[in-house]
């Protein structure tokens, strides 16, 4: 059947940069499966994974409470403290920096350009080299850990916090200054208010992901219950891999809907 | 031909979308139906093609009960019917051919439209309807390039590539200008009488039921108040049929 | 609730009395920061002392060796290597996942509950953890990293894209179901066009996410540049140490930027 058309539809155009998108995404996963490890399955391996799943299903119940010495509940406490300490810290910390950092509120690019960069910053530099490092300076355990996620954490809240200040209504502030009232007076009781409940919000979403942070903190030595979990994973204790994870899963999801609750309430 | 056997809807709060319908649409017919919004008329449409459920009596697809398929079997008896939706429905980011094509997605295996392995007869029938509507130009332009008007039309274009032998439209024009109205009511009653497709269309215009139609249903409270020829179809047929007597608003075009 | 007698009025007014719930929340808070930083042994005594050690180390910092960029471009590499390949197998495995999940989508509960409920299961670990684990599986090496990268990226991407279906317009749906498809035609032609971009979005912000994560999953033997910061910092090479970062900062700076451009291109 001849099909004869009035008018010729108008083909797709520059087809040649679609082929070479497909074909540098297919170099670079060639490149990236070339230095692919082969998974090795031993002999022992369905052992080992079915002793896993035997320990994982089984956990050492008895790890949960121990009065005497370390337990479950002391190392899930100790990495709860990590993560409020330094979200304290770090929104403490960060209001000077996202003052600074906000356009509408210091004088001219060069403070807020500084303030993005510093922020910035301190918002790539991986947490787990921020942790090292401190350990290096205040010794292993729970301190340095809070100090690396403070830290760590003012770079995130710094920006949330400065963006929402960006997008502040300055009415109010303008009314205050109006009446009489010096800068500092004016940004209490005109911005302030209005930032409380989301910088609150920030707060608590942050410590959220501290709460897992510190979990991971404990691996390399900066204390809390990733350091007994470390170990218990070096010498093949299942069981108590099992409770641990089970107790760090329990205690992040209790944590997230508590906060996720608080948070409902704020906005 | 589309039969209806005491079909009623009622939902489950106790109201009534319709009551004991009992119609028989015959091949080639162009079937207007008019009523107030809540009358029942969009139910009584999609209910052709089950987009939604009776909850007593039996409707017929050319004599098999499209009530009572399952399945494939259901598939299949919807591939031939095609629908025009008021907001057009159309995949926005999708290319306005593709969007034909996927009319075609009930002729082969799920297999095949996973991969979007189209023969090369669905791409000319896709083509064809296009140029059929007089859209065929923008055939590679994506969908949300297009005005209502254009976009209407490449879904009648998505009905035809389906080889529908029933077209239904719900509100087709009710978010068309009045020019552009004219030009899919045109497209539609084309298709009718070239094509011999079953057209059924809900409308609140009058006059366009009335220039376009060769038979019109009225339906009020879930009931059929009239069902007769265009002819017959008096301004006191709408008054019985609306409740009141015909406003302005009623009217796309006041007639001269 | 305390009540008031209006001046004018002489009505007694009721006024809601928040004090006491504000009083309580703040003592609660108080509290728990303060046995925090007990537990924690928060000390500025010991950070002060800790202060030169600091400085020590900030100053061992810099400069960078430079030269041993060559020894860690491989492991660099691998690090790029195990982004790719983990976000690229958790893109494909959070198809069906994000189906499986997406109220409008699966539209029977029992399967999007569980679905969902596992989904949040996997996105409580932290992705140190899942690699700690797997290297306990299946020893030292990128393919634990692999993994771990994987599973991680599967909680982001599947969330992420299971909301992204449930806003879709569901007109072109209504248009499948008529058209006559069954439900992987309806999926295929009414809900994937529509979300392609954005999943495609979704993945390359995992890659990004990954970029880092990789780079410290090495510190549990996972492969990567992370090993590395063991390495240097235990022999107290310290310029080393900032060489690695230094390199990390800069590979997950053009990441960033190049992903981001193409995001942008994407929507």
């Amino acid at each position: 059947m001849a099909q004869t058309f009035t008018s010729t539809p108008v083909k797709q155009k520059n087809p040649l940069r679609k082929w070479i998108i497909i074909i540098s995404i297919c170099f670079v996963y060639i490149w990236a499966f070339s230095g692919m490890p082969i998974i090795q399955i031993k002999e022992t391996s369905s052992e080992v994974i079915s002793s896993i799943f035997a320990g994982l299903f089984q956990p050492d119940w008895d790890y949960v409470y121990d009065p005497a010495g370390e337990d479950l509940l002391r190392g899930l406490l100790d990495t709860l403290a990590i993560a409020v300490l330094g979200t304290v810290i770090a929104a403490v910390l960060c209001i000077p920096f996202s003052f600074l950092a906000a356009s509408n509120m210091s004088r001219g690019k060069v403070f807020s350009g500084s303030g993005k960069f510093i922020l910035s910053f301190i918002r790539v530099f991986p947490e787990i080299v921020m942790a090292l490092l401190f350990i290096k300076a205040v010794g292993p355990g729970a301190f340095a850990g809070v100090l690396a996620l403070g830290i760590n954490s003012i770079g995130m809240l710094g920006k949330l916090f400065s963006e929402e200040i960006e997008s502040l209504d300055l009415g109010p502030k303008e009314a205050l200054i109006a009446t009489g009232a010096n800068p500092i007076k004016a940004i209490w009781f005109s911005v302030i208010p209005q930032i409380l409940p989301s910088f609150l919000s920030f707060v608590i979403y942050r410590f959220e992901i501290n709460v897992r942070s510190a979990t991971i903190l404990g691996i390399i030595g900066a204390g809390g219950i990733g350091t007994p979990l470390i170990f218990a994973l070096s010498v093949r204790d299942w069981e108590r891999v099992g409770v641990i994870l089970l107790g760090i899963i329990l205690m992040v999801v209790i944590i997230d809907f508590i906060s996720g609750k608080i948070r409902e309430r704020l906005t | 031909m589309i039969e209806f056997k005491n079909v009623s809807k009622i939902y489950p709060n106790g109201t009534v979308g319709l009551n004991n319908i009992n119609l028989t649409i015959n091949k080639g017919e162009f079937v207007v139906i008019v009523g107030l919004s809540g009358a029942g008329k969009s139910t009584l449409l999609r209910s052709i093609n089950r987009l939604h459920e009776i909850t007593s009596g039996e409707i017929f697809i050319n004599g098999k009960s499209i009530t009572r398929a399952k399945g494939k079997e259901l598939y299949r008896m919807r591939r031939d019917i095609g629908m025009i939706f008021q907001n057009f429905n159309l995949v926005k980011r999708s290319t306005v051919i593709r969007n034909v094509l996927s009319g075609r997605v009930g002729y082969h295996s799920t297999l095949r439209m996973l991969l979007g392995l189209f023969p090369k007869h669905d791409k000319e029938l896709a083509l064809k309807a296009l140029e059929r509507v007089n859209i065929l130009d923008k055939a590679y332009n994506r969908a949300d390039q297009l005005s209502g008007g254009q976009q209407q039309r490449v879904s009648i274009a998505r009905a035809l590539a389906q080889e529908a032998k029933i077209i239904l439209a719900d509100e087709p024009v009710a978010s068309l200008d009045p020019i552009t109205t004219k030009q899919v009511m045109d497209d539609l009653k084309k298709i009718n009488q070239e094509l011999g497709i079953t057209i059924v269309v809900n409308l609140h215009f009058i006059d366009l039921a009335r220039e376009y139609a060769t038979r019109i249903i009225g339906l009020r409270g879930g009931e059929i108040v009239f069902d007769d020829t265009v002819a017959n179809a008096t301004d006191e047929t709408f008054n019985k049929i609306y409740g009141k007597p015909l406003e302005k608003q009623d009217v796309v075009v006041m007639s001269k | 609730m305390k009540t008031i007698e209006a001046p004018i009025q002489k009505k007694e007014i009721r006024i809601p009395s928040n004090r006491l719930k504000h009083s309580f929340t703040i003592l609660l808070l108080i509290s728990i920061i303060w046995l925090s930083g007990w537990k924690v042994e928060f000390s500025i005594t010991s950070l002060i002392n800790g202060l030169p050690n600091m400085v020590d180390l900030l100053v061992e910092l810099f400069p960078p060796d430079l030269s041993y960029i060559n020894n860690v471009t491989q492991p660099m590499l691998e690090t790029i290597r195990m982004a790719v390949l983990g976000t690229t197998f958790g893109a494909i495995i959070s198809i069906p996942i994000a189906l499986c999940s997406a109220r409008n989508v699966a539209t029977l509960p029992i399967i999007s509950i569980p679905s969902r409920f596992l989904l949040n299961l996997v996105r409580t670990i932290p992705d140190l953890l899942l690699a700690a684990f797997f290297v306990a599986v299946f020893g030292i090496g990128a393919l634990p990293g692999i993994f771990a990268l994987t599973i991680f990226s599967v909680g982001i991407i599947a969330k992420l894209t299971y909301e992204a279906i449930e806003n879709i317009d569901p007109g072109p749906l209504e248009a499948m179901t008529a058209v006559g498809a069954n439900k992987i035609k309806w999926i295929t032609y009414g809900v994937i066009p529509q979300v392609l971009s954005q999943f495609m979005s979704f993945v390359l912000y995992t890659f990004e996410v990954n970029v880092r994560a990789a780079a410290v999953l090495g510190l549990v033997g996972a492969g990567g540049i992370g090993l590395y910061y063991e390495r240097t910092l235990g022999f107290f090479e310290y310029d080393k140490t900032s060489t690695i970062i230094l390199f990390t900062l800069i590979v997950v700076l053009i990441i960033d930027y190049l992903s981001t451009k193409i995001r942008e291109r994407l929507i």
